[in-house]
């Protein structure tokens, strides 16, 4: 046995519970990060093996076969097929589920090709009495040249069965289960004299493909008498399906024996009510709205005690460090900046846990075939309402998760209007401007006016999405073949270590993504805040003493009207009054500007923003909200509240429409592969925000 | 009969005979539609597409200018 580190790859069709084996595998020692350059996720955790054996677990990408259609799948052939990678294996498993052996093994006999050692893993065994399967494994094992290991990834049964395996990986045969290069023996005989150092199928896959590897150049290899047309390789191609499964089948005739008797299921009656003509639509509606609902009314609670600990931790500090600069910095900068992120994690966390308990089940198969053709009309597909409503959490995870629409103007079409979603970002703005200017009452007994508003907001993101979809449809002049195809997974009952996991890590990657931003950006605003490059602001005091020498004002009325005119002279206030003027007319002070100029780096930087401006100004005894400072903030010329309603819905409709967040410009700009379309989508959507938040003051006010 | 999987009706079966090599795509292929397979349409959209077909176990949904290029012949019961 080898001293280092074991690395074990992790292969199999979506849908196989490939997710779950790797969460039983590692637990929570798992990282996930990014391959470099592109936007893949890269899932690796460490597990303990016996013989006091250490393994490296990498998750790669779910795919149907070697035969790349996606980046991701892109990643697992390029891996598979470079002995230097750091990430080649020592032992690839393979993960099929018991019910879809037959189409699950089509991805092992092309990796048994590629004579890496592997191990069949057939999950889902505790469902085979149920469904009435019986498999003979001696018998498979032998014709696949492999060991098998059974297990239930939910259940955790057969686990430590494949961790021997994987210790003993060195006993697995190499060889390749079939000879699938007979579908045209000459061919495949002559690259082999050309190339007697390389895998057949190695050579196949990098002619047959565009996956780069390396030194052998497509170009290279087809440059030669024998080469094959486009046309002839795709032939080919699907000849060698075809054998594969051939093979497949012929093994599982007698391999796999199914009481059909017993074989009645649960899918074809949830079936019949959940894709229904009219039925399916009222469910799917109804999820939705249940779903946006309790994630407002739920989440409430714990956000409220979050915004006020953080509150009181901040008078804490103020009171027990000793006073100066330190104390403000701490107290009024970094404190409040935490909050502002901490306090987005209940929604997020809930919006997760529906989306994912959606995707578990196997119910968000039956959405993209409810939709599809609704969607067409818009130039969108079936497969655009999982993106939308990721899209509710955060527009990064729905861009990348656009990647499975075959057709690229579809494609293109969903990654340009998801961003009109109503991203958690937004949320926390939305929160509180609905706060302060929506009564908080309720009607017909049950529903919550400011519920309601949220999911007006909601609906009006959507409807922008589904508008300007239509829309790019009519302007965007690509030709596209029209491609679709959708596994319809079986239904299962969500298994809740995938459901937690899948929350507590995209809630983590939000807030530390987005929270280091937040964070940095608060200090940097308390900062221009609290120091301005004019005698104005450092002599304030003295000014203001002066000019209100004549009335009678007691001690904390005229601090607030020092801290207000050094705000007013700091680096911040002068950015923010510059701007004034253009902003003006859509109801907002030089305050609001400054949060608007800040949330182009994210827009949840808005409340943190708010937060730091309206603390600088504040009595360190009182324990002030943020809400309550912004529901007391006066314009200084009026003497009127700066929040009124036309001014907030004013606020509320630019937020809903305007580009203003760098990472999901950086995401656009990565996956459509040029700057066009993500600077299409910052002054296009920008400019429209500007113009409706126009448009409802002028009529509001 | 001969016919293509778009006319189907739900809950007829057949067998597929052959499909249009250029413009059917090699993951269809992949994904289990293959020739001498059994085929059901379990479901069709509202609307009439997508088609939600059963193919010798294999449950996928596929949209209708595909189902055109799948050749089929009707299993009479």
């Amino acid at each position: 046995m080898k001293n280092s580190i074991l690395k074990v790859a992790l292969i199999g069709n979506p849908n196989t519970g490939k997710t779950s084996l790797f969460n039983q595998l590692t637990g929570l020692n798992q990282q996930v990060g990014n391959y470099p350059g592109i936007t893949v996720e890269r899932k690796v955790g460490t597990c303990t093996l016996p013989k006091n054996t250490k393994a490296t677990i990498l998750d790669l990408p779910g795919t149907y076969s070697l035969n790349a259609n996606s980046i991701d799948e892109n990643l697992v052939i390029e891996l598979l097929l470079n002995k230097n990678d750091k990430d080649y294996p020592d032992v690839a498993i393979v993960v099929t589920e018991v019910e879809n052996l037959k189409r699950n093994l089509l991805l092992f006999t092309q990796i048994k090709d590629l004579e890496i050692p592997t191990i069949l893993v057939i999950n889902m065994a505790d469902q085979m009495e149920l469904k009435g399967i019986s498999l003979d494994i001696p018998k498979l094992e032998t014709a696949l040249k492999t060991k098998i290991a059974l297990i239930s990834a939910r259940k955790s049964t057969g686990i430590n069965e494949l961790k021997d395996l994987i210790v003993n990986y060195e006993q697995l045969s190499t060889e390749p289960c079939l000879n699938a290069s007979d579908i045209d023996s000459d061919y495949f005989n002559n690259l082999r004299r050309i190339y007697p150092n390389q895998q057949n199928y190695k050579l196949w896959l990098v002619i047959s493909q565009d996956v780069n590897f390396g030194e052998l150049s497509k170009n290279v290899i087809q440059n030669n008498s024998f080469s094959k047309s486009e046309e002839e390789l795709k032939k080919l191609q699907h000849k060698e399906t075809i054998k594969r499964y051939q093979f497949i089948n012929n093994l599982l005739k007698e391999g796999k024996k199914v009481d059909v008797a017993k074989a009645k299921d649960l899918r074809s009656k949830l079936d019949k009510i959940l894709t229904h003509k009219i039925g399916g639509y009222i469910i799917f509606f109804a999820i939705l709205f249940l779903i946006f609902q309790s994630v407002f009314e739920w989440s409430s609670v714990p956000m409220d005690f979050i915004d006020q600990s953080f509150a009181s931790l901040s008078t804490w500090v103020n009171e027990h460090l000793p006073s100066g600069k330190l104390n403000d910095l701490v107290s009024q900068g970094i404190i409040p900046g935490i909050g502002g992120v901490v306090i987005f994690i209940p929604q997020i966390a809930f919006l997760f846990l529906f989306i994912s308990l959606l995707e578990e089940s196997g119910y968000m198969s039956r959405v993209v075939f409810l939709m599809d053709k609704s969607m067409r009309r818009f130039g969108l597909s079936g497969k655009s309402v999982v993106p939308l409503i990721s899209g509710t959490a955060c527009a990064i995870p729905a861009i990348m998760a656009t990647r499975n629409i075959e057709n690229w103007k579809e494609r293109l079409i969903t990654i340009l209007v998801t961003p009109f979603t109503t991203c958690a970002a937004r949320i926390p703005v939305y929160t509180i401007l609905i706060a302060l200017i929506i009564p908080d009452k309720r009607i017909f007994g049950f529903l919550n006016v400011q519920g309601l508003t949220l999911m007006l907001l909601y609906m009006l993101g959507f409807l922008m999405a589904i508008v300007s979809a239509m829309l790019l449809n009519k302007i965007l002049k690509l030709k596209s073949k029209s491609f679709f195809v959708i596994e319809m997974p079986n239904y299962k009952i969500p298994y809740y270590k995938n459901v937690g996991l899948n929350v507590i890590e995209k809630t983590k990657a939000f807030v530390f993504g987005a929270g280091k931003i937040i964070v940095s950006l608060s200090i940097i605003l308390w900062f221009m805040a609290s120091y301005g490059p004019t005698d104005n602001f450092r002599k304030a005091e003295e000014i203001i003493t002066a000019q209100l020498q004549n009335q009678t004002l007691s001690e904390d009325e005229l601090q607030d009207k020092i801290a207000s005119f050094k705000l007013e002279n700091s680096y911040i206030g002068i950015i923010g009054k510059s701007i004034e003027p253009m902003i003006k007319p859509l109801g907002y002070d030089w305050k609001i500007g400054i949060g608007i100029v800040a949330s182009f780096a994210a827009r949840e930087v808005f409340v943190g923003t708010m937060a730091t401006i309206y603390s600088v100004g504040s009595h360190a005894d009182e324990e002030n909200t943020i809400k309550e400072k912004m529901r007391n903030e006066v314009n200084a010329v009026t003497g009127k509240p700066i929040y009124t309603f036309a001014s907030g819905i004013s606020l509320l409709l630019f937020y809903a429409f305007a580009m203003q967040c760098m990472s999901t410009l950086a995401i656009v700009k990565k996956e459509t592969n040029s700057w066009k379309w993500p600077m299409i989508q910052l002054f296009v959507m920008s400019g429209f925000a500007y113009l409706v938040a126009f448009i409802a003051f002028q009529t509001l006010q | 009969m001969q016919t293509t999987v778009d006319q189907l009706k739900k809950g007829e079966k057949a067998i597929i005979v052959a499909f249009n090599l250029d413009t059917v795509p090699l993951k269809l292929i992949e994904m289990g539609c293959m020739e001498g397979y059994e085929i059901e349409l379990v479901q069709s959209a509202p609307f009439g597409d997508p088609l939600y077909l059963d193919i010798n176990g294999t449950h996928l949904a596929i949209r209708k200018d595909m189902a055109k290029e799948i050749f089929v012949e009707i299993i009479q019961n």
